[in-house]
């Protein structure tokens, strides 16, 4: 029994802190400690530097580009990255995408996109989600119909994408589409590389509670498909979606953030006063903070558990669900103690480019920026990625065996 | 990082869980339970004999272990079979007297190992609270010793112990940290007025009273009026006991309604089929591998700093106090009537559960600690 990484993994970890102190520019780090707009300018900034150190595509394989770490590597890297406050990589083409490709997908298609994710020249969104499929994948009704013509064989697509995150960014999208009906659902479906410049992609915005437009409906009407998109086999996609879902995510738990949110609400409680007192010193807040506290504590713990059982050649597929539900529910509570924190300062909801001028002043203190946008925002972490309630499912199922 | 026991800790889990799953079904223990005596003198000796209690020192004390990881170990097979015999007091005892104890005092410790001598902790008082610091009982000092008065509350085992640890205080106000003196005191002594009774959970406990009791000056252990850091010290091993037993106890009682869930038909079909039964069965999993996860750090800080090793023990005290209530109500819940009744082994678990939140400083109790310990 030992916590402790061991020498090379603390060598290790010591090697990312100085690449992050070093390479995160403070501007970036900033946005995110604030809760700021990132924009895909920003995010391409940080993907870039990531490239030139070869630890982009953390999840790869050395012969494709990547840095060919193990999950304790991995899980060592993203805690970093997030304690440092970098930019989250946007996961869809490198963490996604990528490990489906190389697993499944055929030489010429690896030859040709992993390159391009590796240097930001195709930014990646995820078709999944639809309008009547959400938790329900395998019922996806976006249809994609073989056919041929002068230019080849291509596949038509018709339907429509939703909750799509930064398709607004993206030139390209991976689809589940049904290519046969007459089946159990999950036998027809296939794995599909859509170009969103082809005529008949349609991309519209879905504002969110918050005001922010990170998510997107993407309307697909006879969007001509070239046959070589396909990955895989036909109608073998449900295979290849649940390996996407299902992809080993050390960082599920998002320990790292929780941590580095807990730090800043532990300076925001104090400085914020009631009862003349630092909130931290207040008996009902203190005992808030405290349980979040240690319930973190107890969750890194989990964490490194599974961490540890994934890198000595363990299973690590349902665990992830059991660190998903704690650790949004952790992230979560915390973004709810940094709302209450700030009191009545929580409700101004301050435009960035009404601040514009030097004279702007923002009302309140300076962590009230964006806080309860940012709590609000946070709502989303235990719907997606598989809702709380699904991830019970799965653990009542593969864990419990009911 | 490696979150395995060492070979060593899993043969002795191994003889420990064999030895129990022999000598402690359901009937046994429940007849132990409700003995005259609160615990088996019988099965206490035969503990002894497998190196159980050993287990728990270290080896400059007799023992052959004594680390955090060691002691978690044993209790978690003890709290798998709601073993009632004084483990946890000879742990808290004996951890005392390895740490300030004069050289006779050491002496001991043999007869703690060997299982001849029953001792208890007598810190609780009335109105104490769990509160650390809080001791009105008097220590007077005398020409060859010294005079105790007052009143000691629930105190394991108490009617069976030969020798109590026992605080007092000669100076200082009732609540301060300093001041607190510990005695050795058995309770042939006259003056030592023992009253038991039986607990709810199994096994019984008493109260002492201390009727102006003349000690020698041999029973002080340690410093007088320097008490306290040993008194924190073996409280702290026994917190972590308290928290491996309830990992145990939980594990069991888990396990238990999970069959039950499988096996228990309504409406024609398995009720562990119904997905609000499911849902809160996924809830009681996470929250006991989060314990599981609070007794390893408890464990690991045991050799750490004062405010590290204290922090994280109250943690998992605190951890342990809140999910051992919701997976003992949880459990009887999902059991539905059945859960009522006595004839039910997970009844005795999930009382077991609910009654460690009393002991040695409950969820609030902790809590307040873990905060008090961060603001330094």
């Amino acid at each position: 029994m030992d916590l402790n990484f061991t020498p090379d993994e603390e060598a290790f970890r010591r090697e990312v802190q100085c690449f992050l102190r070093d390479r995160l520019p403070q501007r970036l780090s900033d946005k995110v400690h604030f809760g700021r707009r990132l924009t895909r300018a920003d995010m391409a900034e940080w993907h870039a530097i990531l490239n030139a150190q070869g630890w982009f595509a953390s999840h790869w394989p050395k012969q494709y580009g990547g840095p060919g770490w193990n999950a304790v590597q991995k899980f060592i890297f993203e805690n970093e990255c997030s304690l440092a406050g970098a930019p989250r990589i946007v996961p869809f083409g490198v963490n996604m995408l990528g490990p489906v490709l190389i697993k499944y997908g055929n030489e010429a298609q690896k030859r040709y996109w992993l390159p391009r994710i590796l240097e930001g020249s195709d930014w990646w969104c995820q078709g999944y989600s639809e309008p009547g499929a959400g938790s329900d994948l395998a019922s996806v009704k976006t249809t994609a119909v073989r056919g041929i013509d002068e230019q080849g064989e291509h596949f038509i697509v018709n339907g429509q994408k939703t909750w799509t995150t930064l398709a607004q960014h993206a030139n390209m999208i991976f689809c589940l589409v049904r290519t046969a009906s007459d089946v159990r659902q999950q036998a027809g479906i296939s794995f599909l590389l859509v170009d969103m410049k082809t005529p008949g992609v349609e991309v519209r915005p879905i504002v969110t509670l918050d005001g922010e437009r990170e998510i997107n409906e993407v309307f697909f009407s006879d969007v001509r498909v070239p046959a070589e998109n396909l990955v895989g086999e036909e109608n073998r996609g449900w295979t290849y979606a649940k390996y996407l879902l299902t992809y080993e995510r050390t960082n599920i738990a998002g320990v790292g953030f929780s941590v580095a949110a807990l730090k800043r609400l532990q300076q925001a409680a104090a400085t914020q006063l009631r009862n003349g007192r630092a909130l931290a010193h207040d008996p009902l807040f203190a005992a808030r903070l405290a349980r979040v506290e240690i319930d973190l504590d107890n969750m890194k713990t989990t964490n490194l558990r599974v961490i540890a059982a994934v890198a000595g050649g363990g299973a690590p597929g349902v665990e992830s669900s059991m660190l998903k539900i704690r650790g949004t529910e952790i992230r979560q509570e915390i973004s709810s103690l940094m709302r209450r924190a700030m009191g009545v300062y929580a409700q101004p909801f301050i435009e960035e480019t009404s601040l514009d001028h030097q004279d702007d002043i923002r009302p309140g203190p300076e962590e009230a920026e964006n806080v309860a946008a940012h709590y609000f925002n946070n709502r989303k972490l235990s719907i997606f990625g598989g809702s709380n309630e699904i991830q019970k499912n799965i653990i009542a199922k593969m864990i419990l065996g009911l | 990082m490696n979150f395995q026991h060492t070979d060593d800790r899993r043969m002795l889990a191994d003889t420990l869980n064999r030895f129990i799953a022999e000598q402690y079904g359901f009937a046994a223990r429940n007849t132990i339970a409700q003995s005259a005596d609160g615990f088996s003198t019988q099965l206490w000796s035969r503990f002894a004999e497998l190196g159980i209690i050993g287990a728990l020192f270290d080896e400059c004390d007799g023992g052959f272990g004594g680390k955090g990881f060691d002691i978690a170990v044993v209790f978690e097979c003890l709290g798998r079979g709601l073993v009632l015999e004084p483990f946890l007091d000879t742990l808290m005892v004996g951890r005392a007297i390895a740490l300030a104890g004069s050289t006779a005092q050491k002496a001991r410790l043999a007869e703690l190992i060997d299982g001849s001598c029953s001792v208890a902790l007598a810190h609780d008082e009335p109105n104490t609270h769990y509160e650390l610091a809080r001791v009105s009982t008097q220590a007077r000092r005398e020409p060859h010793g010294w005079r105790l008065s007052g009143a000691k509350a629930v105190v394991q085992q108490g009617e069976q112990a030969a020798c109590l640890l026992v605080s007092a205080r000669a100076a200082d106000a009732a609540d301060a940290e300093n001041g607190i003196s510990l005695f050795l005191v058995p309770t042939d002594t006259p003056g030592v007025v023992v009253r038991g009774y039986r607990k709810i959970d199994g096994g019984r406990a008493a109260e002492v009273v201390f009727d102006s009791v003349l000690v020698g000056a041999e029973a002080l252990l340690g410093v007088e009026g320097a008490g306290f850091s040993t008194l924190e010290h073996c409280i702290g091993f026994g917190v972590l006991a308290l928290c491996a037993e309830a990992l145990g106890a939980m594990d069991v009682a888990k396990d238990d309604t999970l069959e039950y869930l499988r096996t228990r038909k309504q409406f024609g079909v398995a009720i562990g089929s119904f997905q609000a039964l499911q849902h809160r069965m996924a809830e009681l999993l996470l929250e006991i591998e989060q314990v599981r996860s609070a007794v390893i750090n408890a464990a690991a800080a045991l050799d750490s700093a004062r405010s590290v090793r204290e922090r994280a023990l109250s943690a998992a005290k605190y951890s342990v106090g809140r999910i051992g209530a919701l997976v003992a109500q949880e459990c009887i819940q999902l059991h539905g009537g059945i859960g009522m009744t006595w004839e039910l082994p997970l009844a005795h678990y999930a009382k077991r559960l609910v009654m460690i939140d009393h002991q040695l400083g409950d969820e609030d109790h902790h809590l307040q600690r873990y905060i008090a310990f961060g603001q330094g």
